[in-house]
């Protein structure tokens, strides 16, 4: 139990769905979520395979815990191979959409080939039917979600869908469900576009079941009891949601900031989440009006907020979404670096305003933000010229330009379609990849390796691209979780980052949250892992289904061609030293990590997979 | 104090405790007509079904409940009421005096003037009696005729289909549960029927019930649109809706119409005789006007009302009970409630989703909820009654109903509930 | 002492904790389709309505029930469905104005907030306090029984 053993498998070119059995023989090697698709994708789709073609192939896949009542358990995970970066895409979404496919009594969507015409997926429980969707093709994520509710009558449909980006070939398109939650990042939604698919929508009744009731009740409720009272689970998420980092971060020097030039940015607090609940002058209300949760999330760090009625970004537009007006999912972190910081922006409702863009149109920010404000270094430096940028003037701390090009990528159109390429290539094209904040063409996240060291790590070997969410060292080099690490110190930090990646491996295939790795280690999941499930689920078995994880997606990475010559970082990290706060000075010691975490890891000196790792993994 | 109850359905047996909940020491006597214990024709389906045992219908399960509360429960008809003497006299000769009367003696089966109706094999289905003979003769491929398609008849298809019976049902109006249901619903309910095998005639009329000799114990003429036909049947169900029991009371001076007229307090004209439940032409909430609802949340809520009101208790009141039915045929589950039909000037908000079977529609007057009818709906179905009753003004909510009448719930609590979202 | 439900929408996040301990209460499986406490979402309102059966005094499923099948929990107060007495006649869920009496087909009977015998699951499992089980006594009870009196006039 709490698998549901059921794998949907829907062909669109043949327009056929059908029911097989879940691999439970995988599923007991790699769990579920991640891991699961990620060994489905590995067996199913060769490594040199087009991400756009139709034999690229995605998995919709919800971990055992998914849709039960441990905490944070409505996650669900997007794999396929990424139109981004060329490696593994993984991106993991909240909201209600994966608690909805398991009591529809589904583990996994699968999607493969490409429909002829513009399609979505209707799921009712047992039934799958593939449905035209030639008319919301050319619509925004909220404009589909209101037909497709409209046309089923369901307010509780759980809707996916990908927005005009994704249909126009953003490469870092999302996938969009429930209105602002989002599988956002390597551009799933483009590999979901290019299938002509616009949506999936669910709706389930079966409900989930668990193996040992008593003991899962037992164990959840004390795992919640840790979320309440840890620090940041139970204070600062909850009342400032991501964005409790943004000022920490900035004081850390860890800001990124003008395209990673510097790493503090003057204008953070102006973004932060405090700032957030600060009443505006206009209406007297703050930009947050409250925090939602996730499926049975008890954390809840999502924002609800609105934008100021008279600000510029919402004027004079007819055809903005009504829900412009009204309150939406509002910043994250993660949005507020890349849009803001990062563009040299402190205008806060523009930044909402890029955010509510971005669900509505389902871009991911951060690729977005970034993005752009590389394309404003080479507007500065003369690389690029208005007449590239469709008149915009694309100065850092511009908030109109920033507007505008949102608004221009989430329709794919003139310059938009430029800045959708991502930054890799938009700098490259023009004569300057070395401007591009990227490892295998990701986009950065919004911490400065020059002054948090084990990120920069982090990013040059994560798996899916530059990334923050496969070994967050930043809980043990800022917050001290689960113990305090000197962020200017690479020492130790090679073996710090090995056990981040694989127990979030672990946590990412669970179905839950990996903010729960704030309060939670391993010794907190596997007992409700095995309560839930049949078998012994213990916090060893856990830790060699996460290296067993990565080992794998690293063994299709190079087989892609991605091997140890792309686990490096831009050259402005590793020889511009930070131009102020703490880590003024420092480049990220890279160099000295890398041959300590592949010794580590038991790779060879080139960054490859050893046999005798593989043997020992089963792999 | 003596009260003196006839009756011994719901409504009847709700004041009864009710007076003893307000008063522990009045005397309390219930007289109904039939032998059984008292119970509810509501539950006679389900019995047919085979869901319930027979005790399963009574209306109260503890042993010696009556008893307990010291009320007096008799089996006997009344045949006259003496308001000058304040008398009831029984079938068994006996007289019972009282101070407070109160007649709720229900309804009966309308009997259709139809040759041949009154012969054996040919039932309503509305007592235990009734149905005990129904289902003796309801075997596995009988042939059953069932005269009408209102409520009553439709709770009862499903008991028979399940006994496996060749169904046929013969409505003379153009739909089924023509009382109930619009256009729309009566039809999506004919429709769903003859999904599941049942022959409905609507625009039907059975002429002649004929008994014959041969496989079948009837000949069963009757008249369509299209011309006539002859059926065969073995079992002929009349059902073709019901009115109250009043013929008993022809010379008691107690003022009738359909029903017992009362007035805001359940008094008849008759001074210490009140009348509650089916027998009684008492206020429609919705209309103002005083009329016969025979429905079951309408004879407990008269129950409870007319206990204070024989009492004593002053300012009881009856503010008007709101018509409305609930019925599962076979598995659609349908209700309406007040003023479904609509009123004049008034505005409504459709949705039909015939391949679901789903449908609703709201009727408005300005923008206060006024009826509703639905299929296929089991969630929350109740807020059209709250937002019926308390007339709530539903502002703005009341355009996003016109634009979708599904989010009813929403509208009942931002409008009753929340006031951020008003 | 008589305790009931206490519910606080500004206090709710819309994480369904409640309606997964409620539907595995009365269902054994987390299934929020089978919860008694339903959350409703306005989403451009950016409010979460948390909503379930206020235990009415003078409860009207409870007349209504003809097989009295709905009956007074005394040391809760609760109005609890005896399920092996209720037929399914539907009546209650149209009786009740507050519509929170709702018929599961998958078991041809009505299901409705029992309190859970004194230990509201619900209540348990809601992480912001927006659903607590509080003394009657003071808490907005009185609020909801007014409500409940302005509803339904009479009795």
């Amino acid at each position: 139990m709490s698998w549901t053993k059921k794998v949907l498998r829907i062909n669109l070119t043949k327009g056929t769905c059908k029911s097989e059995p879940l691999n439970m023989e995988w599923a007991e090697q790699f769990l579920g979520q991640r891991g699961l698709a990620t060994k489905y994708l590995t067996e199913e789709v060769p490594p040199k395979t087009d991400p756009l073609s139709p034999e690229n192939t995605m998995y919709l896949i919800t971990g055992p815990l998914t849709g039960t009542m441990a905490s944070t358990a409505g996650r669900y995970s997007v794999v396929t191979k990424s139109p981004l970066t060329g490696v593994i895409a993984c991106s993991n979404s909240g909201g209600f959409f994966g608690n909805e496919m398991k009591c529809a009594g589904w583990d996994m969507v699968i999607l493969e080939g490409k429909a002829k015409s513009p399609v979505y997926i209707h799921i009712d429980d047992d039934d799958a039917q593939i449905l035209p969707a030639d008319e919301i093709w050319g619509k925004s994520v909220w404009e589909a979600d209101e037909w497709l509710h409209a046309k089923h009558q369901d307010p509780q449909l759980r809707v996916a869908a990908v927005g005009v980006s994704a249909e126009k070939g953003v490469l870092y398109a999302g996938i969009i469900n429930d209105l602002h939650r989002a599988a956002g990042r390597s551009g799933v939604g483009t590999v979901m576009a290019s299938k002509n698919v616009k949506a999936v929508t669910i709706r389930g009744s079966k409900g989930v079941s668990v193996d040992d009731p008593k003991a899962f009740f037992e164990a959840t409720t004390a795992a919640k009891k840790i979320l309440a009272e840890n620090p940041v689970t139970g204070e600062g998420l909850p009342a400032l949601g991501t964005q409790v980092l943004m000022n920490v971060i900035n004081e850390t020097g860890a800001m990124p900031t003008h395209n990673w030039k510097h790493s503090v940015f003057e204008g953070a607090s102006k973004i932060s989440g405090e700032a957030m609940l600060e009443a505006r002058d206009t209406d007297g209300k703050p930009n947050l009006t409250r925090n939602a949760g996730c499926f049975a999330c008890t954390i809840s760090c999502g924002r609800i907020s609105t934008i100021n009625p008279e600000h510029f970004s919402v004027q004079n537009k007819d055809d903005l979404h009504k829900s412009y007006a009204g309150n939406s999912g509002g910043l994250e972190y993660e949005a507020a670096w890349a849009l803001g910081s990062d563009t040299g922006i402190d205008d806060l409702d523009a930044l909402t305003y890029a955010q509510f863009v971005c669900n509505e149109q389902g871009i991911d920010p951060i690729s977005l933000g970034s993005t752009i404000a590389a394309a404003m270094e080479m507007f500065e430096e003369g690389f690029i010229t208005t007449k590239d940028t469709d008149g915009i003037d694309l100065k850092f701390g511009n908030a109109e330009a920033l507007v505008k090009c949102t608004e221009l990528v989430g329709k794919g159109e003139g310059f938009g379609a430029e800045l959708g390429q991502g930054s890799a290539k938009f700098c490259a094209k023009h004569g300057h990849p070395e401007l591009s904040m990227t490892v295998r063409g990701q986009e950065f996240p919004a911490y400065d390796p020059r002054g948090i060291q084990g990120m920069g790590l982090g990013y040059a070997t994560s798996n899916r691209g530059a990334c923050h969410l496969r070994g967050y060292t930043v809980a043990s080099e800022v917050l001290g979780i689960p113990i305090k690490t000197d962020p200017l110190e690479t020492e130790g930090k090679a073996g710090l980052q090995i056990a981040f990646q694989n127990a979030t491996a672990a946590f990412d295939s669970a179905g839950i949250c990996i903010f729960t790795s704030f309060a939670w280690s391993l010794e907190d999941v596997a007992p409700q892992l095995n309560a839930a499930c049949e078998g012994e689920w213990t916090v060893e078995r856990l830790g060699e289904i996460g290296e067993r994880i990565w080992n794998l997606e690293r063994l299709y990475n190079e087989a892609a061609g991605f091997g140890g010559a792309s686990d490096t970082l831009p050259p402005r990290l590793l020889k511009e030293g930070a131009t102020s706060g703490p880590a003024e000075g420092k480049v990220s010691g890279l160099a000295t990590m890398l041959p300590e975490y592949y010794a580590e890891r038991g790779w060879a000196k080139d960054g490859s997979v050893t046999k005798e790792t593989k043997a020992r993994l089963g792999l | 104090m003596k009260h003196v109850i006839i009756g011994a359905g719901p409504s009847g047996v709700v004041a009864a405790e009710q007076i003893r909940k307000l008063n522990t020491k009045a005397s309390i006597t219930i007289i109904g007509d039939e032998p059984e214990a008292p119970y509810s024709r509501m539950a006679i389906p389900y019995h047919l079904i085979g869901d319930i045992e027979e005790k399963g219908t009574h209306l109260r399960h503890a042993k010696g409940h009556f008893k307990t509360l010291n009320i007096d429960v008799r089996n006997a008809r009344v045949e006259a009421v003496d308001s000058t003497n304040k008398t009831v006299s029984l079938n068994n000769g006996a007289d019972v005096s009282y101070d407070k009367l109160l007649i709720a003696s229900g309804s009966r089966p309308n009997a259709p003037s139809i040759p041949g109706i009154d012969q054996a094999g040919v039932h309503s289905c509305w007592t235990l009696e009734d149905a005990r003979a129904i289902a003796a003769l309801a075997k596995p491929g009988a042939k059953v005729i069932q005269i009408g398609a209102g409520f009553i008849a439709c709770i009862i298809l499903e008991a028979l289909a399940r006994r496996d019976v060749d169904l046929t049902v013969v409505e003379m109006e153009d739909r089924m549960v023509p009382r109930m249901m619009d256009n729309v619903a009566g039809n999506m309910i004919q429709d769903w029927c003859v999904e599941k095998n049942i022959n409905v005639f609507s625009n039907g009329q059975v002429m002649e019930i004929v008994k014959v000799d041969g496989d079948h114990t009837f000949k069963v003429k009757v008249k369509t649109p299209t011309g006539e036909t002859e059926l065969d049947a073995d079992l002929v169900i009349s059902a073709t809706g019901v009115s109250p029991c009043v013929d008993f009371l022809a010379d008691s001076g107690i003022e009738i119409d359909t029903g017992i007229i009362i007035n805001k307090n359940m008094e008849t004209n008759v001074p210490d005789i009140y009348a509650s439940g089916d027998v009684a032409q008492g206020k429609d909430f919705c209309t103002g006007e005083y009329a016969v609802q025979a429905i079951q949340p309408t004879a407990t809520e008269h129950g409870v009302i007319v206990a204070q009101n024989m009492v004593g208790r002053k300012g009881a009141e009856c503010g008007g009970t709101i018509n409305m039915n609930v019925l599962d045929t076979m598995g659609l589950i349908s209700c309406s409630f007040g003023l479904w039909q609509g009123v004049e000037g008034g505005e409504s908000s459709t949705l039909v989703e015939k391949d679901k079977w789903r449908y609703i529609n709201l009727q408005f007057e300005d923008d206060v909820l006024v009826g509703g009818t639905a299929i296929g709906m089991t969630q929350h179905i109740g807020v059209m009654r709250g937002l019926i009753q308390s007339e709530t003004s539903l502002g703005k909510w009341k355009d996003r109903l016109l634009e979708n009448p599904l989010q009813i719930m929403d509208a009942y609590l931002a409008s009753t509930h929340t006031a951020a979202i008003r | 002492m008589q305790m009931s439900l206490v519910i606080d929408a500004n206090k709710c996040t819309g994480c369904l904790q409640c309606e997964m301990a409620c539907s595995y209460e009365g269902e054994g499986v987390f299934n929020p389709t089978k919860s008694r406490i339903k959350i409703f979402p306005f989403h451009d309102e950016g409010i979460f309505v948390p909503y379930t059966c206020t235990q009415c005094d003078e409860a009207w499923c409870m007349h209504a029930c003809p097989v009295e099948a709905i009956v007074i929990n005394k040391a809760t107060g609760a109005k609890e469905i005896v399920n092996d007495l209720c037929v399914g006649c539907k009546v209650c869920t149209i009786a009740c104005p507050f519509g929170t009496v709702n018929y599961n087909a998958d078991s041809g009977k009505v299901i409705k907030c029992d309190l859970c015998g004194g230990d509201p699951e619900c209540a348990k499992a809601c992480p912001t306090d927006a659903i607590t089980y509080q003394d009657a006594n003071w808490t907005g009870y009185d609020k909801m029984k007014d409500y409940a009196a302005k509803a339904v006039p009479a009795s």
